[in-house]
């Protein structure tokens, strides 16, 4: 599946929820001090929501988090292990 | 859009309304003024599952949509807040272990939980940290197989009877949970009485003297335990206690409305009265405001969407100061009878300020919702 229509809608969701411009692929979000506790409960409710996963303890890592690409990445991870399982 | 409870949540909230009304509302007044929750009582709500509110089925427990929830929030904050509050701390921890748990800390711990053999209390707030709970200075060091826990942990709801303690403390400088048996090696809960508001809450202090806590039950992982194991207990905190301001203001706006039917001033019923109609009509659009808010934000939890933490808030924060207004109307229309012990209505008056410190007090919610609201 292509990875496309994963970061549209990832790149959406943080531009509506950070309210700036859409963010480049690997701009960090954590980094650039934009996420508070609050936010990053959000991302993980808004990753299993959309894309039908579910977050484990393990998969709580910032390097799954901190960016449109690095998300796009856990999905298709976890997606294929859905799959393959 | 269709705001409508289907079949089986209308059957929930009855069946929640009538074991309230019939198990607690009874003997909320002398309980409340004797500072002690009635053993029966708890082993009463265990019995009829309402501890198990959000376990799954597996696990003994009545896996309740979030409205149900809800509504069995509501109809506790009718009856008594110190009731509830039992419901909103048990879950909390319930929901974590649920959420951030092993599977052996599930088989261990969510039978027990569900069943209510054993209640649960959420242990995060410290004499030198409230509001700003991330600051906490009780703190964690590995020792082999054990941690050791030091500090002292400050208003724990239910910490007097609570066999297993969601404890917060700093693991290697970050915030990490820890879940601790009453009885636990280096553990001492000291109770907290008397109190003004929930009185029958049993609070207590909890002393970690090295207090000694296997390995295995560090909850999640080291260092998310609070952005990911406490924020998330305290959005269903939240949410219990919104509907239970609800419940609150529903079981003041009763009183009231028995009360002005009663009441002859000026050769007439108090409910003939302007000023008293004008009580009323705010009373009326506060209570339906504050459910709306929280139906709301259970749809939404009960969707998964990311909006629902805002919700939340929105709905703990309008839902507290309602229930504060409200129950001090009503405290007006009995006159000097609100403030006797007969009326519930000064029991409610109480408990409602205790509202507005807890979850994240009013001005917490105002940081999060005008913070969120004003980003950007
Ligand atoms: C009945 C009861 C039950 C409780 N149960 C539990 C429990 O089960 N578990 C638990 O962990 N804790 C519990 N608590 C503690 C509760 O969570 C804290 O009281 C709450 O977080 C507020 O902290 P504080 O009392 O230290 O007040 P503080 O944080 O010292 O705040 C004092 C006042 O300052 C305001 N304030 C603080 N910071 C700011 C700011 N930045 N801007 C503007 N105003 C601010 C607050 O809103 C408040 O009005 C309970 C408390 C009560 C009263």
């Amino acid at each position: 599946m292509s990875e496309a229509p994963t970061k549209k809608k990832i790149a959406s969701f943080l531009a509506r929820h950070l309210r700036t411009a859409e963010l480049d692929g690997d701009e960090d979000i954590f980094a650039a001090g934009l996420v508070n506790s609050l936010f990053a409960m959000q991302i993980v409710l808004f990753v299993e929501k959309e894309f039908s996963v579910t977050v484990e303890n393990d998969d709580l890592q910032l390097d799954n988090f901190r960016s449109v690409n690095a998300i796009a990445g856990f999905v298709a991870r976890k997606q294929a292990a859905l799959a393959a399982s | 859009m269709k705001i409508e409870l289907t079949d089986q949540q209308r059957e929930n909230q009855q069946r929640f309304q009538a074991f309230v009304e019939r198990e607690v509302m009874p003997r909320a007044e002398v309980y409340d003024e004797s500072g002690v929750f009635p053993d029966d009582l708890a082993l009463a709500m265990g019995r009829a599952g309402h501890l198990g509110a959000l376990a799954p089925v597996e696990y003994g427990g009545l896996d309740l949509d979030m409205i149900s929830f809800g509504l069995q929030n509501e109809a506790y904050g009718r009856g008594c807040a110190s009731a509830r509050s039992l419901l909103t701390v048990h879950n909390m921890v319930l929901a974590s272990v649920l959420r951030w748990g092993s599977a052996a800390q599930k088989a261990r711990w969510l039978p027990g939980l569900a069943a209510g053999q054993s209640l649960a209390a959420f242990a995060l707030s410290e004499p030198e940290s409230g509001s700003d709970a991330n600051s906490l200075q009780t703190y964690a060091v590995l020792e082999g197989d054990h941690y050791s826990l030091h500090g002292s942990k400050k208003w724990i709801t239910f910490g007097q009877l609570a066999g297993l303690f969601l404890v917060f403390a700093k693991l290697h400088g970050k915030t990490t949970a820890f879940l601790v048996e009453r009885g636990s090696p280096g553990l001492a809960v000291e109770a907290i009485s008397p109190m003004g508001g929930c009185r029958a809450a049993m609070l207590a202090e909890l002393r970690l003297d090295g207090c000694r806590v296997p390995a295995a039950n560090l909850l999640g992982r080291p260092g998310l335990g609070w952005t990911y194991v406490a924020n998330a207990a305290l959005d269903n905190g939240r949410y219990s206690v919104a509907w239970g301001c609800v419940g609150l203001a529903q079981g003041c706006l009763e009183a009231s409305l028995a009360y002005v039917n009663r009441r002859r001033q000026f050769g007439a019923l108090l409910r003939e009265h302007q000023l008293i109609q004008a009580m009323v009509a705010d009373m009326v659009a506060g209570v339906e405001a504050a459910r709306l808010l929280c139906f709301k934000a259970g749809y939404l939890q009960e969707i998964g969407d990311p909006g629902a933490i805002l919700a939340t808030s929105l709905a703990k924060y309008f839902g507290a100061q309602n229930a504060a207004r409200v129950s001090g109307a009503a405290v007006q229309i009995h006159g000097a009878n609100g403030f006797s012990r007969v009326f519930p209505v000064h029991r409610h008056w109480r408990d409602a300020k205790v509202m507005e410190i807890i979850e994240g007090s009013t001005q917490i919610q105002q940081m999060i919702i005008g913070r969120a609201s004003a980003a950007g």
